[in-house]
């Protein structure tokens, strides 16, 4: 009888203090993030309570709905290159080509460094006068311009550039595991059947890889809504404030701009997408495990 | 072989006693970490250690982390002895929470209310109390040209009004020179933006806008003159001006490739380094005509509340070694702005710096940075329109209204 409620007790037990970081580090800072959001904080959290006048004002705020928008056009390009592009380099690794190890590594390296250090890189890379444009110009080129770091209307793809270069080795690894992880039978049954590879790939092959796809752009979609070092890096926002992005503003109002109760709306209001992002995915996997 | 470990056990222990008996010991966060600034500050550590004291150096690079430091332990409940900021209303709030020492018999015994510029009071006098000491004074708009450039574009003289300016600037870009350098980066741009509206609109259009907030003046047609000058000047800037750094344009200006840049004094220490000389290969000009306004600002130290009387015997005893003649010459000599005194002792200092001490005398001349009268997020909500305003093809009345409800908050 004892050793049976010990058994019952002790993983519960172990999972407490995850539990508890959770309830305290995420739902507790989370929701006193939200009530800071309803008051007039400004260097310090204060408990001067005014409404929604902190979301008003944010919504009044030109820069705040221009990242906004730089968000959502970057989502959805950064997300969509990382999967082509990852599940090619995939598949081309699964060709069994020599000097596999070389290539992993090559593709995975840029997710292994800082992207502080290698957004500086970048920059420098995509400077008018030098880098790319310079060396294009050098080699005769001459009517090449290549400036979209400094233009208003297409800086903030050069960052999608630059964090797809950082992020398809990763999307790589994972896809290259789930298509080591497909049966051989499959391949062989396909090729007597006369079916060329890439119709396996499309409609056999992609379709056994949901679940790796659906963990990928979970992952993705978390880096995009917390996107903040790459612009850092790169272009400060800049230029003026064509490639700002929500976690940006945050950051600079929390500590720059002395206005605590500004930033923890904007983070309330960044955590809805987040939230709608993750409710059907978490409802589809319980309903998976409840079958 | 114990013999080395009691030796160094006693040099341990020793030290560590010596260091107890050293008198008041501050911890000091501040953010001067270049090169001039950080020889600038050691002349500072240094009389504090003549003076009896021990200086803990908490040196933080750049600004708003090192600010971000000081605030977060402030809340945390362990302060340091002193911290920098700025001379704006960076740590207003601080002070309205009361957790800053106010330093009033020291201001009382060096009669600040008459020996300080005004702007400077303004900001660290909070009803009737002192919050702060003052280090140095930054004038942010001084135009920096190149007189070789100059030469070639055919220049006799400095401009004396915007018109004059604008001139110049034709001549520049006719002689296949870059007119202005300038640094696209957002306090660039309102740096520059202040420039203009201080120098175009005068001190009583500047202070009805930045400090009084004046929606009237914000929508009046003089202002939009203002943006217009501002964003005219835009067609006088080179093509990789975005995200530049303001010393990689100084260096154009020192190398003759762009003919001026609008920049804070601390664009001195650039041309210095580079072996130039003030008044001889570059000319420094604090504004357009004989009364521009003056737009200053600096450093402070504050000193957290803290009941612990140790602390406050290094708070005081740091205050006043900051505040003397000597200590404020040699510091601001390195760093490149001037002393907070009116009195101080000019005949040590560059052609540029005596102007500006002369300036800074007439009591109709200085006044604060934007900074100064706005808080940090006003000022970055300004900001923000000016950059934005400045790299796109925004027309003039959407910036005028953007500016309006950006400073009605």
């Amino acid at each position: 009888m004892a050793t049976l409620r010990l058994s019952r007790v002790t993983p519960w037990t172990a999972l407490l203090p995850m539990a508890l970081v959770a309830a305290l580090g995420y739902l507790g800072a989370g929701l006193w993030t939200f009530y800071i959001s309803l008051t007039g904080s400004r260097t310090f959290p204060s408990g001067h309570f005014i409404g929604l006048a902190q979301y008003h004002r944010l919504f009044d705020n030109e820069r705040w709905m221009l990242s906004l928008h730089n968000l959502a056009a970057y989502g959805v390009l950064f997300v969509l290159a990382c999967l082509v592009i990852g599940f090619l380099l995939a598949v081309f690794i699964d060709q069994n080509v020599k000097g596999e190890g070389v290539f992993r590594t090559i593709f995975l390296y840029p997710y292994a460094m800082s992207f502080v250090a290698t957004g500086l890189v970048w920059q420098w890379l995509l400077t008018p006068g030098d880098g790319i444009d310079g060396t294009l110009r050098e080699l005769g080129f001459q009517d090449v311009r290549f400036d979209w770091i400094v233009s208003q209307d297409v800086a903030i793809y050069t960052v999608v550039i630059a964090t797809v270069w950082q992020m398809s080795g990763l999307v790589m690894a994972l896809m290259l595991a789930g298509l080591r992880g497909v049966d051989p039978e499959i391949w062989k049954a396909a090729r007597l059947d006369g079916i060329p590879a890439w119709r396996v790939y499309a409609q056999i092959i992609l379709p056994l890889l949901w679940p790796t796809i659906a963990t990928v752009l979970l992952l993705l979609a978390t880096a995009v809504a917390k996107l903040y070092d790459a612009v850092v890096a790169m272009t400060q926002g800049g230029p003026g404030i064509a490639s700002e992005v929500p976690a940006k503003f945050i950051m600079d109002h929390l500590f720059l701009r002395s206005n605590v109760g500004l930033a923890s709306a904007g983070a309330i209001v960044l955590l809805v997408p987040v939230l709608a992002l993750l409710a059907p995915y978490a409802y589809a996997r319980s309903r998976k495990e409840a079958a | 072989m114990y013999g080395t470990r009691r030796a160094l056990l006693c040099a341990w222990l020793c030290a560590t006693a010596i260091a107890a008996h050293a008198g008041p010991r501050a911890e000091v966060i501040h953010w001067w970490t270049s090169g001039g600034e950080s020889a600038a500050v050691k002349q500072v550590e240094q009389a504090y250690r003549d003076a009896g004291g021990t200086w803990v150096d908490t040196a933080i690079a750049g600004g708003d982390q090192s600010r971000a430091v000081t605030i977060n332990r402030i809340i945390g409940g362990n302060p340091p002895t002193a911290a920098q900021f700025n001379t704006s209303k960076q740590f207003l709030d601080i002070i309205e929470e009361d957790l800053l020492n106010p330093v009033d018999d020291l201001a009382r015994r060096d009669r600040w209310d008459e020996v300080l510029p005004a702007p400077i009071v303004d900001v660290i006098k909070v009803r009737g109390h002192w919050y702060a000491v003052p280090m140095n004074i930054h004038m942010q708009t001084w135009i920096w040209y190149s007189k070789a450039a100059f030469a070639k574009a055919g220049i006799a003289r400095e401009p004396a009004t915007m018109d004059e300016l604008f001139a110049d600037l034709d001549k520049l870009k006719a002689a296949g020179i870059i007119p202005l350098a300038h640094g696209g980066q957002a306090w660039q741009d309102i740096l520059l933006f202040s420039m203009v509206l201080s120098n175009m609109g005068g001190r009583d259009l500047y202070l009805k806008v930045i400090r009084d907030r004046d929606q009237a003046a914000i929508r009046s047609a003089a202002f939009r003159k203002v943006l217009v000058a501002y964003k005219r000047l835009q067609a006088y800037v080179d093509p990789a001006s975005p995200g530049r750094n303001w010393n990689d344009a100084t260096a154009l200006v020192i190398g003759g490739k762009a003919g001026m840049q609008i920049m804070g004094d601390w664009a001195k220490g650039e041309f210095i380094a580079a072996g130039q000389a003030p008044g001889r290969q570059f000319g420094c000009l604090p504004g357009l005509g004989g009364d521009s306004p003056y737009l200053i600002q600096g450093d402070v130290f504050v000193f957290p509340k803290t009941g612990d009387a140790g602390a406050l015997r290094a708070q005081k005893l740091l205050a006043s070694v900051v505040e003397q003649p000597g200590v404020q010459l040699a510091f601001n000599k390195l760093k490149g702005s001037v002393p907070v005194r009116l009195d101080a002792d000019a005949s040590q200092f560059d052609v540029c710096a005596r102007k500006g001490m002369a300036i800074l005398r007439d009591p109709k001349r200085p006044v604060g940075v934007a900074e100064v009268y706005l808080t940090p997020d006003q000022n970055g909500a300004l900001q923000d329109v000016l950059t934005a305003y400045w790299n796109t093809n925004m027309p003039v009345e959407r910036a005028q209204n953007s500016i309006a409800s950006a400073l009605r908050y």
